[in-house]
């Protein structure tokens, strides 16, 4: 058959013991965008790598345009014009664009900078790309990083395109974006691989739906044949009630203040600004804003992992500026917080599951010997209580898939029974399942009267799940909303709302 | 073609089988060497053995070299456990002994022997220890680099210790040799069980460590910060006190070795005590994977070299650094094999159907 990009048939993987993958048949057309879709661990990943000649199937075949291939490495997959574009960019931050596309590449005979630049407007106009050949990686917004990525796989000659989880961490104008994009290249006979969670961009983007669940092809649909609803039955096997409730809260006062407080980086600059807003007992803030506007500080100042240079934190009335977390700790204030960097600063990915819960409780324990024995209860209840998948409690955490880790770190902090709870990208890489299962967490702590402070990326999520959301931009705020009150767009406007510079730039290019 | 991946964890057996073949082929590899230079290589295997286990005062001789690397052993592997790479044994077994040499040399015959030894124990421990806060300091207040702070000041004690014994403590009724005056009686270890006590010290030191990483909170927060700086942080550690509380206890031990070898072996102190066991201890440390027990017998085997190195000079005439070498290669080969330990290589062809691409 022509019209067809990639054909892979009976795929089998394993790691070990684990088979990643299992008889796996996927068909990618050409001109068609396919979103893979499964739940965390269901081996789109993996799929994927071997797509990209990351790993090598055990067994099974890979044809592409009707020949079958054997690929040993990744160069033999991009010579054969699959380019895959990973969730974390991979970009040398000081160099331009320009070099970024052409690093690591063989020179081209008689190829000069000229040309190169006018080679990649080509293909940015071919494709409604839209980026400045000479603009330095580190001037650019995420979206337009993302661009790029695009447009280095397209240089290399790739019209079979894989996007991991590509609208992660950009803004819904950004996603408009990216869409429209992967609609061109669609339109011009390339075949899109789409990797994501979302069912709505699933919905919007795709053709065609593969779904994979626990290493095996569940089933191919055409995408019109299928709703949000059907997706996610296939995808988990059984009936999930989709919509995340908002439950009334317990009120009570408030119980974090923060009064014009202001964070400065390692340059000096202004991390956070003038950051005013409190916190109820009882409800749950959302935070919204595009990756780095100062979410990151926002939560390890009030933490007392990173200095304030000015300003006020009130925790029920006490001032706590300038407290290290061990001073908070030792005050007894019960704060828990569940950091972006699960694995390198939340929990010690070598150590088991009792030595994690240790980590929080070792503190209180009375003389020099470690007790262990009240975290291993604590570390049975919780693997019990949050459904954790684990040989034992005394697994290194990091041999854990990404949701049961969260699991594990979201019942410590649970476990301490707090009265402000500050989570972090608390779902990031988590899948459908274990997501919900973190909304009605945190959910059920609201209702016994936690402050929630909910570090999110995913606008529908925090509109469904928060009580009020705050919109952080280039570490301001830019305003706090009643998510009843407001659309989307209207979030996505205020995310960019300060004097953004990218804007201004963006303004002169045009 | 070949294929470097990424392997899934082994299981602790088959690592110990890849350990083994690392040292066998070490072995192999440093019996070419010998080979080349005109010797027999199993005979001089044979006879290293032979040397260092083929009689009672060989055993004895042996046991005499695996206390002080037992002991400092412990103490790197404390700093090393927190990822502070202590480079400064040698440096902090001197100073050590300098310190127990303080004490011996200025109450002579005054005190009972027991307490005597206990002072010289801590008069060690407090120089060693001193001598490993200053980095530890340094690290913990300006994050400076420990490995090579901890390094020079293993010359500077080396030097300060070389200039007592050739000045201000040279003994007078030496006859112009510059040595330092022999400890009383008082001050100088007693044998038990056919060799100096130092093993009883070696001993304690293991179980002491044993217990001190796996079972105290002060270990638990050892292994965090050398785990993850962030989540000690996280989890309200006082870090710079961890640190520097850490190397104390890493200093104290090398220190308490120096005391150990001159109250036992050299019954003064001169500046050549420290002798590589520093080093050798970052070696023994390492292959013995930070475990105490391990390490011990890492340490035991070790001193089973150093012995029969020095046997082999004397009945083989080959030259005792041909144990440095052996020590050497299987340090390289084992290191080596973590490589095998993590990745696994194929061998494949090339896909035959590469065609061309537009």
């Amino acid at each position: 058959m022509q019209n067809i990009a990639i054909q892979m048939e009976k795929i089998t993987k394993s790691f070990g013991a684990l088979k990643a993958n299992e008889d796996v048949d996927l068909t990618v057309r050409k001109g068609e965008v396919h979103a893979l879709l499964g739940e965390n661990g269901a081996g789109k990943s993996t799929l994927m790598n071997m797509l990209s000649g990351i790993y090598i199937p055990d067994s099974g075949s890979i044809f592409v345009e009707d020949q079958k291939v054997t690929f040993t490495s990744p160069r033999d997959s991009i010579g054969l014009g699959i380019g895959m574009i990973h969730q974390h960019f991979k970009l040398v931050d000081i160099l331009t664009a320009k070099e970024n596309v052409v690093m690591g590449q063989k020179a081209k005979k008689g190829s000069r900078d000229k040309d190169l630049s006018k080679e990649i407007r080509d293909l940015s106009d071919m494709y409604g790309l839209d980026i400045d050949p000479d603009k330095k990686v580190y001037r650019m917004s995420v979206g337009e990083k993302q661009t790029l990525e695009i447009i280095k796989v397209l240089y290399r000659g790739a019209h079979i395109l894989i996007l991991d989880e590509p609208t992660a961490v950009l803004t819904p104008q950004e996603i408009e974006k990216l869409f429209r994009i992967i609609r061109n290249m669609r339109d011009r006979g390339c075949a899109v691989v789409i990797i994501t969670h979302k069912l709505n961009e699933v919905m919007e983007i795709s053709d065609r739906v593969t779904v994979l669940r626990k290493g095996r092809s569940v089933a191919t649909v055409d995408t019109t044949d299928v709703n949000v609803g059907t997706l996610i039955e296939m995808m988990v096997g059984k009936k999930v009630d989709l919509a995340i409730k908002k439950e009334k809260g317990q009120e009570a006062g408030e119980l974090l203040t923060m009064d014009g407080v202001e964070v400065r980086d390692k340059d000096g600059k202004n991390a956070l600004e003038n950051i005013s807003f409190e916190l109820k007992g009882g409800e749950i803030l959302g935070v919204a804003g595009v990756a780095k506007s100062g979410q990151k500080e926002l939560c390890e100042c009030i933490a007392g992992l990173v200095k304030t240079s000015k300003g006020r934190i009130f925790f029920q009335g006490e001032n706590i500026v300038g407290k290290t977390p061990g001073d908070i700790i030792n005050l007894g204030i019960r704060m828990g917080f569940i950091p972006e960097d699960r694995l390198g600063m939340g929990l010690v990915g070598s150590m088991d599951i009792v030595h994690n819960i240790v980590l929080k409780d070792y503190k209180g324990q009375p003389g020099i010997f470690l007790k262990r024995g009240p975290c291993a209860r604590k570390a049975e209840k919780i693997v019990k209580a949050l459904d954790i998948m684990t040989p034992d409690i005394y697994t290194p955490v990091k041999k854990l898939s990404g949701g049961n880790i969260q699991k594990v770190l979201l019942g410590r902090e649970i476990d301490s029974d707090p009265k402000v709870l500050i989570t972090a990208y608390p779902v990031r890489g988590l899948d459908i399942g274990a997501s919900y299962k973190i909304y009605d967490l945190l959910n059920e702590q609201k209702q016994k009267g936690v402050g929630v402070l909910f570090i999110g990326e995913d606008l529908d999520v925090l509109m469904s799940l928060c009580d009020r959301i705050m919109v952080l931009c280039q570490g301001e705020i830019t305003g706090i909303v009643d998510p009843d009150q407001v659309t989307k767009e209207d979030i996505g406007l205020l995310m960019t709302g300060g004097p953004l510079e990218e804007e201004v730039e963006h303004d002169k290019n045009n | 073609m070949i294929k470097i991946t990424k392997k899934a964890a082994l299981p602790k057996k088959q690592e110990a089988v890849i350990q083994v073949i690392a040292i066998i082929l070490s072995l192999a590899c440093a019996g070419i060497v010998i080979l080349a230079m005109g010797y027999d290589p199993l005979e001089a295997y044979y006879r290293i053995v032979e040397g260092s286990v083929g009689s009672t005062m060989r055993i004895e001789q042996t046991i005499t070299k695996a206390i002080p690397l037992i002991i400092v052993s412990m103490g790197i592997l404390v700093a090393f456990k927190m990822k502070f790479w202590n480079i400064g044994g040698e440096g902090q077994i001197m100073m050590g002994a300098f310190g127990a040499a303080l004490v011996a040399l200025n109450f002579p015959d005054t005190l009972p022997a027991p307490i005597m030894i206990l002072c010289m124990m801590a008069a060690s421990i407090l120089c060693g220890a001193i001598w490993a806060f200053i980095p530890a300091f340094f690290k913990a207040r300006f994050g400076t680099n420990e490995t090579i702070f901890t390094l020079m000041l293993n010359y500077i004690a080396i030097k300060f210790v070389t200039y007592l014994q050739f000045g201000p403590w040279k003994d007078p009724n030496s006859g112009g040799f510059p040595k330092i005056e022999t400890f009383s009686q008082n001050a100088q270890l007693p044998d038990f069980l056919g060799t100096h006590s130092g093993w009883i010290v070696a001993i304690l030191s293991v179980a002491f460590l044993y217990v001190y990483i796996n079972y105290t909170k002060k270990g638990y927060e050892i292994s965090v910060v050398g785990e993850s700086l962030e989540t000690a942080r996280y989890a309200g550690m006082n870090i710079k006190a961890i640190i520097i509380s850490a190397m104390l206890v890493s200093g104290g031990l090398c220190g308490l070795a120096g005391m150990i070898q001159i109250s036992a072996v050299e019954r003064t102190l001169t500046y050549s005590i420290s002798a590589g066991y520093g080093f050798t201890a970052i070696i023994t440390a390492w292959l013995g994977r930070l475990s105490p027990p391990i390490v011990m017998i890492v340490c035991i085997l070790f001193a089973m070299l150093l012995q029969g190195g020095a046997y082999i000079q004397v009945a083989m005439s080959i030259p005792s650094s041909v144990a440095d070498m052996i020590q050497g290669v299987i340090l390289f080969f084992v290191l080596g094999s973590e490589f095998f330990m993590q990745y696994k290589i194929s061998f494949m062809k090339r896909p035959g159907s590469k065609k061309e691409v537009a």
